[in-house]
């Protein structure tokens, strides 16, 4: 499939076949494989009492967070540190964005102090794409809107990987607001690269219209998703966004959406339920099931800043 | 000042006129003499060798954005009409969402006073409602008086039915269009048509339903109240099947296409290019030919570019936030050649049609005529030339346009009204 993303330059020596990671959607098969199995290498590093490498010694890596989010950045931030690169925030609030600089000038100014590498969020899809041509430092997407979250499916992929042995063939089912969430398609994209079969599960209001032109089955009743299905992976609503006008009420949501461990009982099924956290319990995930799957949770955490390690060493190679 | 058009084709299908190889004389800007010219016609005369290029009525874009008063840095009266001009317009109307709108007297009043002078005839379309708000009905008689040919709350639809209907009411005592910008409110405000690419560019989607709801209400309503309405901007499939229908009963509706409607799907959005974000939005290919099934059997009366300018820092931005438009004027024709006639859709008098007769027609605005004592409203048309385009070579103020770079075949290659002349790139008086 031809690649959408600019600045690409096949290279011998390059291990992966962009120098930016702006989605899952143009990513070969060959190019995940080698992300997870180095994500493996460093998810060791973090066990060790020093977790350090000095990999990206030397190496300047912007966190370009428009967007608020702690998880994410921390991981990221972490990643970087463990790397030995020298990992700068640039936060929104108090910064010249909020003196009405264009994203353009705010790109040009941080290229101008020579980095390296930018990680970026934004709420607006496609500002990734908008930096490969405003910048030469490879361009890793933390989350773009409501189109692409790569990094997160990266691990969402490891862990079920790590857990169950293996993607291909899997039953994977995205629970939830579909329609807004670059978690599902990123996720999505990936795991049918990866040959997984793919299908989403949520309220009619929150599966984008043409979906299943992407191969992917609807499930509409969260019961039949979670018979049919051998993981979980069960977004946020996010409450705090639009997403509380797709559907009447978080009573409905729970009462019809949301996964118990009565649901998971009558549904008998030995199921591996990921989330991308935070959890809002009672709401997607009850309480007793968030405390249940807690390990497997804090354990995409953990995969998340090694999975992150190893694409930032990927691509940080590739300069 | 005499001018000769030496070896010419004259066609204008409202005239019933085709005649090939003859010149014109062209003399205090009208039309002195159409055929064989003798030697004192043609003396002290400056004659345009045009080697069979094509002589139709000016052209007529009848939905262009000047941006006066408000925006003068994107658009002004003049330079709107220089880049109409270039374009192969002699004629062109302006829509009434400038800043203030164009809801007075004095706003009209102004615009005329601007293009006075202009080669380019400007007709001011006045907003339906007060501030095109939608609350209250704008002074419609006042604005006719001063020069309005239509009412519209562009931008927006009008805002209520009620609105709607008391608009179409009053509007008909002028026998003056209402021209409605077709789109549901409660469903707008996303980036991108609804489709499977909405999903791939994570993009927040704006259904084709959106407009098709509106057109919808208005052809009822034009029916209940025995008015006429015009689309502006048709792009969807289920909306020119509805006014194919509607027009089958009798019902007096119009609509215009633009001609990136006609050219482009939503497959372009893929570049995140903020030129190719407009509203109504890019479409799916199975809109493009309805589109076009709809320019061929005439249930689209026109084409008209819907020119938007925006200055570069307004387009330099995220594509959700990015305002919608792009400009059109000077690419239109090159499009329309390049897309309907070159592939055969439609014939050159169905051209001339859409893209002079009929907007006339729509905005009962006196039909130019290619014949002897007639002024000469003209637009030189050069139907095989294939150029491309140069947006630093345009006369608008803005270059907000995805065209830029495209091969095209067919241009207008001057435009000649009032006693004045653009050709080859400069205006002079003849």
């Amino acid at each position: 499939m031809p690649s959408i993303l600019l600045n690409q330059k096949r290279n011998r020596n390059m291990p992966l076949s962009s120098r930016h990671l702006l989605g899952m959607r143009d990513v070969p098969k060959e190019d995940i494989q080698l992300i997870l199995d180095t994500a493996t290498t460093f998810r060791e590093i973090l066990e060790r009492p020093i977790k350090k490498v000095p990999t990206l010694q030397g190496k300047t890596v912007v966190n370009l967070f428009y967007e608020s989010s702690t998880r994410t950045r921390i991981s990221f931030e972490l990643a970087e540190k463990r790397l030995s690169a020298d990992s700068i925030n640039f936060a929104i609030s108090g910064s010249s964005v909020s003196k009405g600089e264009t994203l353009k000038d705010t790109v040009k100014n941080i290229e101008a102090m020579k980095v390296d590498m930018i990680v970026v969020r934004h709420a607006a899809a496609g500002v990734p794409l908008m930096l490969t041509k405003l910048s030469e430092s490879n361009i890793i997407n933390a989350g773009d809107g409501i189109h692409e979250h790569p990094t997160q499916a990266l691990l969402d992929m490891y862990s079920i990987r790590e857990k169950l042995g293996k993607i291909e063939g899997l039953k994977i089912c995205m629970v939830g607001d579909v329609a807004h969430s670059r978690v599902a398609l990123s996720n999505i994209y990936g795991l049918k690269t990866m040959g997984a079969k793919v299908s989403v599960c949520g309220p009619s209001t929150m599966i984008p219209k043409y979906l299943e032109e992407l191969g992917v089955k609807v499930i509409l009743n969260i019961d039949e998703a979670i018979k049919e299905n051998d993981v979980l992976n069960v977004l946020r609503i996010q409450l705090e966004r639009k997403a509380r006008e797709y559907f009447p009420s978080i009573r409905e949501y729970a009462k019809y959406f949301g996964i118990d461990q009565a649901r998971l009982e009558k549904n008998g099924k030995d199921i591996l339920i990921l989330h991308p956290g935070p959890i809002n319990r009672g709401v997607e995930l009850s309480s007793d099931v968030a405390d249940g799957i807690s390990q497997i949770i804090l354990r995409q955490v953990t995969n998340g800043v090694a999975v992150r390690m190893a694409v930032l060493y990927l691509l940080g190679t590739l300069n | 000042m005499k001018l000769v058009l030496k070896n010419v084709n004259v066609l204008n299908p409202h005239q019933n006129v085709n005649v090939k190889n003859v010149n014109i004389l062209i003399e205090d800007g009208k039309f002195k003499n159409i055929g064989e010219l003798t030697n004192a016609e043609m003396k002290d005369a400056k004659v345009l060798e045009l080697d069979g290029k094509y002589i139709v009525p000016g052209f007529f874009d009848m939905h262009v954005h000047l941006r006066e008063p408000g925006r003068e840095d994107e658009e002004t009266v003049v330079t709107g009409c220089n880049a109409a001009a270039n374009g192969g317009f002699t004629g062109i109307a302006c829509m009434p969402n400038t800043d203030p709108a164009i809801d007075s007297a004095e706003v009209v009043t102004l615009i005329k006073k601007e293009s006075a002078n202009h080669l380019v005839d400007v007709y001011p379309v006045g907003a339906a409602t007060v501030g095109r708000k939608g609350e209250v009905l704008s002074p419609m008689a006042e604005l006719k008086d001063a020069g309005v040919v239509g009412f519209s709350d562009d931008g927006t639809a009008i805002k209520t039915a009620s609105i709607l209907k008391r608009s179409l009411e009053y509007a008909k005592m002028f026998n003056l269009p209402i021209i409605e910008h077709c789109e549901d409110e409660s469903l707008a405000g996303g980036a991108m048509n609804e489709s499977i690419n909405s999903t791939l560019l994570g993009l927040p989607p704006i259904p084709s339903v959106a407009e098709d709801l509106i057109v919808m209400r208005d052809i009822l309503m034009v029916e209940y109240t025995d008015s006429k309405i015009h689309i502006a901007h048709i792009s969807s499939k289920k909306s020119v099947e509805m006014v194919r229908e509607a027009k089958k009963k009798g019902i007096k509706v119009s609509a215009e296409v633009a001609p990136h409607h006609f050219t482009l799907t939503d497959d372009a959005v893929k570049t995140y290019d903020t030129n190719v974000k407009m509203n109504p939005p890019l479409r799916t290919k199975e809109d493009v030919s309805e589109i076009i099934a709809g320019l061929k059997d005439g249930t689209i009366d026109c084409i008209a570019s819907d020119h938007a300018p925006h200055s570069i820092e307004e387009k330099e931005m995220e594509f959700e936030y990015a305002p919608n438009g792009i400009i059109g004027l000077e690419t239109e024709i090159g499009l329309a050649l390049t897309e309907l006639y070159h592939k055969k859709i439609l014939s050159l008098e169905q051209m001339i049609e859409k893209l002079a007769i009929n907007p006339r027609k729509i905005l009962n605005i006196p039909m130019p005529e290619i014949k002897e004592g007639a002024i000469a409203n003209l637009t030189i048309l050069d139907v095989g030339v294939v150029w491309t385009v140069e947006k630093k070579k345009f006369l608008s103020k803005s270059s907000n346009t995805p065209f830029d770079k495209k091969l095209l075949t067919g241009k207008s290659i001057g435009v000649i009204n009032k006693g004045i002349m653009y050709f080859d790139s400069s205006f002079s008086k003849i």
